[in-house]
């Protein structure tokens, strides 16, 4: 199981991300600089949270645009599996790989908690396959731009086409379900080939047992082994 | 060649700052002022033969970086040089 972590400047995430597939894979991923221009072969590309060129001009945007992400569309067109989270999220909506945009949040405030996030059913997907239907995780949010939204007509077809993850639900998380007015509730979509995953709560930062959280590494976990097995 | 390039919000897409700001200006006691909307401005000098194309060229780049025409339209304006 080979996974590549894309770094741009000002990405944060990238070494909790590191620490949690190591710790489910057992293998050190590549970690790549944006300004490379090559990938090793590799079974997924995870694009990590942070705030990749200062969030300037548009969340993502610039790091959309970086030298690195023309071998990470190529990756996509093969079919590769990737995984953007946070940061990574709103990168692969600036790409265009997954439809949508992610908006400031509704009460203009950065929120960071804990977040229950309910597994939806899916199309045929590595990142859902290994979750049944309806399974509640606890997983933290911590963003200022993560309200999900796209017009009626791509909204209507991510449900009908089953690329809606995971949504915020009522759970044990403390405070109102949908932390930043996202559209229908929405915290993680898919690509209509179900091989490319985006979300807003960061399963990295609940990934050790040993600080009190491990519904991320029950994700990770989960779409790690259904990446190697598909 | 000056260009001036604004891009605003489209119809019908959520703009909690513009709502925050009208909020305060009818704090404010100016509760005339609705429908306020917050976008961006971004100046550029494009060399280009004419204005014709610099306002092409201006429109590739909002196409493919400056603007997420998703939600966001753009507009732009050439000023003449002399």
């Amino acid at each position: 199981m080979r996974a590549s972590i894309i770094i741009f400047p000002g990405s944060n995430c990238d070494r909790d991300m590191k620490v949690a597939v190591e710790r489910i894979t057992g293998r050190r991923p590549d970690m790549i600089w944006h300004k490379d221009t090559t990938l090793d072969a590799t079974d997924i590309v995870i694009i990590p949270g942070g705030f990749s060129f200062g969030d300037y001009l548009r969340c993502g945007a610039l790091a959309a645009r970086s030298p690195i992400m023309e071998s990470v569309l190529d990756h996509a067109s093969r079919g590769g599996a990737i995984l953007g989270v946070c940061n990574g999220f709103q990168v692969l909506l600036e790409t265009g790989l997954l439809p949508g945009v992610l908006v400031k949040n509704k009460g203009l405030k950065f929120v960071c908690r804990d977040t229950s996030l309910e597994v939806q059913e899916t199309v045929e997907s590595p990142f859902t396959n290994g979750l049944t239907t309806g399974t509640s995780l606890t997983i933290p949010v911590a963003h200022n731009e993560g309200n999900y939204f796209a017009d009626p007509e791509t909204l209507a077809s991510l449900e009908d086409n089953g690329q809606i993850a995971l949504r915020y639900s009522e759970g044990p998380a403390f405070g109102p379900a949908n932390p930043n007015g996202s559209s229908q509730n929405i915290a993680g979509i898919l690509s209509a080939n179900g091989r490319i995953m985006g979300m807003m709560p960061h399963p990295e930062r609940a990934a050790d047992p040993n600080l009190g959280q491990s519904d991320g590494l029950t994700f990770l976990k989960s779409a790690l082994e259904g990446v190697a097995a598909s | 060649m000056k260009v001036v390039v604004n891009i605003s919000l489209k119809d019908g897409v959520l703009d909690p700052q513009g709502r925050a700001v009208e909020r305060s200006l009818a704090s404010l006691g100016f509760a005339e002022a609705s429908n306020v909307r917050i976008g961006k401005q971004i100046t550029l000098d494009i060399d280009a033969e004419d204005a014709a194309r610099a306002h092409q060229r201006a429109a590739r780049m909002c196409e493919q970086i400056l603007a997420n025409t998703v939600i966001e339209d753009y507009e732009i304006t050439v000023e003449d040089e002399s």
